[in-house]
This record gives structure tokens, C-alpha cells and sequence, in this order.
């Protein structure tokens, strides 16, 4: 009998510390693939960042730099300029990404750095608690939102493929969910695409992952992943915002 | 990136500092513009790109630190430089550098403070330097050059121990040393035999161990023996790489003691001494961290008086006293940081009359 479906050979045989029905799980594995499949996992520098995906180096069987919070971009671009025959990727989440480290990736981005930007938007702080985080959809209850996100003095949230997509320096950026088997196999090529990008040295690709974060959320994971078609989708539109390279 | 040359060169003390970093081999260097530091971004975004390095202006301070972060994590020899200001804004990186055990050079050319203060020499961040500066509890090899020349060796020095230890090396030089220029002769870099970097990132290659460079300790007893194990390094340190200079301390009954560019007027304020007759000698730490303790130690079973200078209100006097025997005393003369506030060697030579004359 043929084995169809393994486990890739860039994650490790390890269960994560990740909740029931948290899409982390889905991205690294689409990551993991996308490794396996250029053949690159062993010329591979994973960027972990603060949050729930600072276990990165726990579950990817790569090397990997832990980085400060938010400045993943930055100890990236130190590393792909070090070694620029490396494959090197950062992995981060809402907070880490679009809020302390909001001056890192713009920077990083804008340099056109040729590494590729795994982001993870769930709208919360997950690892801290569930805290309103900088995407945050207007309206949504968090424990330091507890009345709802007011845009009128909390901003509205920032809508990062966009955002990103209209900086010279940036190559690539798309925005995929998690929510659909239709869904994840877009995801899948799209985050194929952005280490393209980088395994044709065509500049900075960047990836937006909407996520579900039933915990945070106070959700079961079915009614979480219904908000991600529900709520964030219409928010924070999926699609491809840059392809500079037509890969 | 040999750029060693052995005929003696008038260059500034921050040019001195980025031609050690090209001849140290330094690959990567991440700025931020500020005064008094700016020629050494200056002259390595002009020559480190010919010799096949990288140079980075960063988007700020934080940036820089962390691609120093990156670029170490990854292997190769990288500095960033800053003040004050700049320095305070590395903290993060730095804790985080040393928390992850990477060596990296950052020089840090002093100005006033504390805010944006002034662009004028001080010693005030002699704190902020050897006590780690971050978060955590930790501590960097601070080395203190006090003329254009140690600008150049002690430069490359701190790449060295920087490998050797496998923690961040800080040059605290100042606004003084940096700016003015001497005759230097730039060596060539030392044959020091380096520990190999097994545990730099570099993909993980079948059958090769996965390297992790990173800070978070959450295993039992993890942090603790991370702890233990680097006191143990900075004790290993502080028995092998102390060094200090010393000018006619063995009949001294005063010692002035001062570190960097204070300690080129005291020496020529004990010079002064000496042709009035009086028994004063000078003990320049050149190590911050490790301080010379134990020289301190030695000079103090003789002589008994110690006259601490600092630009500042009183530092590395808190080290002094903790160096020298419980009978020895220490006086201090500061001149906190700020424009005008260099003491000239007549002050200083009155200082050092009205202590000897008290202990006389």
C-alpha cells in the first residue's frame, strides 16, 4: 500500500503546545512542505519571534534564530546578509509583526531583503492572554478591549498585505486562510510561491495567514474557524496584492 | 580583509576604530547616525562594501543591534557603534545577545547625558557599560581605549575575547578619543587561535544537529544553570584577561586612578607631581569588565590613598573601593559630563596636592 500523506521531513515527530483548532498547526506544516519540496530544509534559517510562534525551533527540524520581540526582520536581514546563500524565513504574529516590530518589517521590506515574511494574523495576543492586538477587528472584545475595539481611539486595524504590497522593495505579498481545504491548498501554493521568490533570488516575499485562535477567541474550534469566513475574510480581503515576478 | 599597514597613520580615534574592524575580519557592520560616532558608519559604508562586507545604515538602533544579532547567530564577525542615546536603545539586543550567547562588537562613544544631553565628553554611561546594561543580569567584556591607538587595538581585541567568550564586547570610548586624531599604527590582526563556531546557524545538513541560537530558558533548572555557567565565564575572564597600565605606582604614596580620556590628563597631572617632588602614580584600568581587581588589590597593600577622576559624579569609584584593601582610602574628583566640563591637568594637579598634603 502507498503511504499518501506523511509528515514532512522539515517538521519534526513532535506534538506541538498548540490549542485545539489553532491554525499555527496548518501554517508551519504548509511551510514545512514548501521547505521539503525546493529541497532546502538543509540550507534553511528559520527567524522565530515572540508569541506563540517562538516555539518554531521546537517543531521545525531546521536551524533557527530566536529573535526579540517584533525584530525578527531585522536579525533576518542580519543573517541573509551574513550568509546570503541561505534560505531564510521569518514567522510571526500579529503583535510581533504589526506593532513593535511595525518599524523592523517596513524597514525590512522596503530594503527588499530577500527573505520571505511568514505572518500570522489571528487578531489577538495569543500567547499573552488575548489581548487586542494592532489587527484587531473593530468592535472585538479582547481583555484589554473589553468593550470592544474602538476605532475611534485604538485605530483601525492594519491591513499588512496591503500595506506592504505598496513598497517598491516588496516582491511578493498575499494573503491566505486556513478556514477550507480550498483555502489550504491556495495557502499552500501561495506560500510556495513567496520561498520561490527567494530560491530564484526575485527580492522579499511576504505572506499573510489569517488564523483562528479558538482559545483567545472563547470559541470552539468550528465556531472559530466560521469567524475566519465570517469576520476576517471580509475585513482583511485573501488574494495576491503583489507578484512582481509572475511566479 | 587585510588592511593592516605597518607605517603610522594621523587618523581620527573613530577611523582607527573602523580600520581594526576591516582588519579584524569584521563582515557585517549596522549603524544608526549620531554624533560623536558617525565617521566610523562614515567610513565603512565607504570602504566595507570594496572588501566584500556588508554595510546597513538600520532604520534605528533596535534594527542595528539586531542584524548585529542575525549576522553573529549566522557566523560571521559583525559591529554596530552608537552613544548614548543609541546605546540605551541597543539594550534590548544586547540582553538578548547575551542571553544567546553571541559575540558581536559594539563601540560606544560616550557622550553627556542622560536624555539627549550633549554631544560633549562623559563617563556617565561607565554603569550602564559594565553592569550589562539590559534586562536580566549580565555582563559584556567593556574595554576603555584612552588614545587613538588603543581606538585600534582594543577594537580588535574585543573581536577576539568577543569569540573567545561567546558574549558581546563593548569599546566605552568617548567623544574625546573618538574626535581627535594621533599618529596609530594599525597592526596586523593576531594570530589568536579561536574556538571554532559549532553553534552558529547554518541549515541543518542530514546527520548534522539542529542549532538553535536562542534565549528562552523554560526547562527546569535551565535558567539557573545558564546563570552558573556564565558567572563561571565571567570569572574565567576576570583570571585571564584583565589588563590595566600603570605609570610609577611602586613608591607611590597617591595613586590617581581613571579610565579613557580622563586618564590622559591625569597623566599628565601625576607628571606634574612627580617634578614637584611628589610620590604619585597613575593606575589605568583598560579592562571595565573585567576590572582589574586584583591589581587594585596589590597596589593597595602599600599605598593607601587613591584619588579616583571620572567625568561623571562617581562610577567606577564603586569598583575602586571594592578593589582596594579596607584600610585604603579613596578620594574622588568628578566633573559631571557636559561643555566645558574636561578638567585641565593644573585642576587635577590641585586635586592631587590638596589629598597628598591631607595624608601627609
Amino acid at each position: 500500500m502507498k503511504q499518501v500523506f506523511t509528515r514532512p521531513e522539515s517538521l519534526k515527530d513532535v506534538s506541538t503546545h498548540f490549542c485545539p483548532g489553532c491554525h499555527h498547526g496548518s501554517v508551519h506544516r504548509l511551510v514545512a512542505e514548501a521547505l521539503d519540496e525546493f529541497g532546502i530544509r538543509s540550507e534553511t534559517i528559520g527567524v522565530a519571534s515572540v508569541g506563540c510562534s517562538v516555539f518554531l525551533y521546537g517543531y521545525f527540524d531546521v536551524d533557527v534564530i530566536e529573535a526579540p520581540h517584533g525584530r525578527a526582520p531585522a536579525v533576518a536581514t542580519g543573517a541573509k546578509r551574513a550568509r546570503p546563500d541561505r534560505i531564510v524565513f521569518t514567522y510571526q504574529g500579529d503583535g510581533d509583526l504589526a506593532a513593535i516590530g511595525m518599524s523592523e518589517i517596513i524597514h525590512a521590506a522596503n530594503r527588499g531583503e530577500d527573505i520571505t515574511v511568514i505572518f500570522v494574523n489571528n487578531t489577538t495576543y495569543g500567547m499573552t492572554g488575548g489581548q487586542m492586538a494592532p489587527t484587531t477587528l473593530p468592535g472585538q472584545k479582547t481583555s484589554t478591549s473589553p468593550y470592544g475595539r474602538d476605532t475611534s481611539k485604538d485605530g483601525s486595524p492594519f491591513k499588512m498585505a496591503e500595506l506592504l504590497s505598496n513598497l517598491d522593495g516588496v516582491a511578493f505579498s498575499a494573503r491566505v486562510a486556513l478556514n477550507s481545504p480550498k483555502n489550504v491548498l491556495n495557502a499552500k501554493k501561495m506560500i510556495k510561491t513567496a520561498f520561490r521568490y527567494q530560491v530564484e533570488k526575485k527580492g522579499f516575499s511576504f505572506i499573510e495567514a489569517l488564523a483562528s485562535c479558538p482559545t483567545n477567541w472563547g470559541m470552539s474550534p468550528i465556531d472559530a474557524n466560521q469567524r475566519v469566513t465570517d469576520e476576517m475574510i471580509p475585513y482583511f480581503p485573501l488574494g495576491v496584492y503583489k507578484n512582481t515576478a509572475n511566479l | 580583509m587585510q588592511t593592516g599597514t605597518p607605517e603610522k597613520i594621523f587618523v581620527k580615534g573613530n577611523e582607527a576604530v573602523a580600520m581594526a574592524a576591516l582588519e579584524a575580519g569584521c563582515h557585517c557592520y549596522f549603524g544608526y547616525p549620531i554624533t560623536p560616532q558617525s565617521d566610523i558608519p562614515e567610513y565603512l559604508s565607504r570602504e566595507l562594501p570594496r572588501l566584500g562586507g556588508e554595510f546597513i545604515q538600520a532604520e534605528s538602533e533596535i534594527g542595528a543591534i539586531n542584524m548585529l544579532l542575525g549576522a553573529s547567530a549566522a557566523g560571521v564577525r559583525a559591529m554596530t557603534s552608537s552613544s548614548g542615546p543609541g546605546i540605551s536603545l541597543k539594550q534590548e539586543g544586547i540582553s538578548y545577545m547575551a542571553g544567546s550567547e553571541l559575540p558581536g562588537v559594539i563601540v560606544d562613544v560616550m557622550r553627556a547625558g542622560p536624555g539627549l544631553g550633549g554631544i560633549d565628553a562623559s563617563q556617565a554611561d561607565y554603569f550602564q557599560a559594565t553592569r550589562g546594561g539590559g534586562h536580566g543580569g549580565y555582563r559584556i567584556i567593556v574595554l576603555a581605549p584612552a588614545s587613538v591607538q588603543e581606538m585600534y587595538d582594543l577594537t580588535m581585541l574585543a573581536f577576539d575575547l568577543s569569540d573567545i567568550y561567546r558574549m558581546p564586547a563593548m569599546v566605552l570610548a568617548d567623544s574625546v578619543i573618538g574626535q581627535m586624531k594621533e599618529s596609530v599604527t594599525c597592526g596586523p590582526r593576531p594570530q589568536t587561535v579561536l574556538p571554532p563556531k559549532e553553534w552558529v546557524v547554518r541549515g541543518r545538513a542530514a546527520g548534522e544537529p539542529q542549532n538553535v541560537v536562542k534565549s528562552l530558558y523554560l526547562g527546569d533548572g535551565e535558567m539557573e544553570a545558564f546563570h552558573w555557567n556564565m558567572q563561571a565565564r565571567y570569572q574565567e575572564l576576570a583570571d585571564r584577561e584583565c589588563r590595566w597600565e600603570e605609570v610609577q605606582t611602586t613608591d607611590a604614596e597617591l595613586i590617581v586612578t581613571a579610565f579613557g580620556s580622563t586618564s590622559r590628563i591625569a597623566k599628565t597631572a601625576v607628571a606634574m607631581a612627580r617634578e614637584a617632588g611628589m610620590k604619585v602614580g597613575l593606575m589605568r584600568p583598560i579592562t571595565l569588565f573585567p576590572f582589574p581587581k586584583k591589581a587594585y588589590a596589590a597596589l593597595s597593600e602599600r599605598c593607601k590613598l587613591f584619588l579616583d577622576i571620572e567625568l561623571s559624579t562617581g562610577q567606577m569609584i564603586d569598583d575602586v573601593r571594592l578593589s582596594v584593601a579596607r584600610d585604603a582610602d579613596v578620594a574622588f574628583y568628578g566633573r559631571p559630563p557636559g561643555a566645558g566640563s574636561l578638567p585641565t591637568p593644573e585642576e587635577l594637579f590641585e586635586q592631587i596636592k590638596k589629598n597628598y598634603r591631607a595624608s601627609a
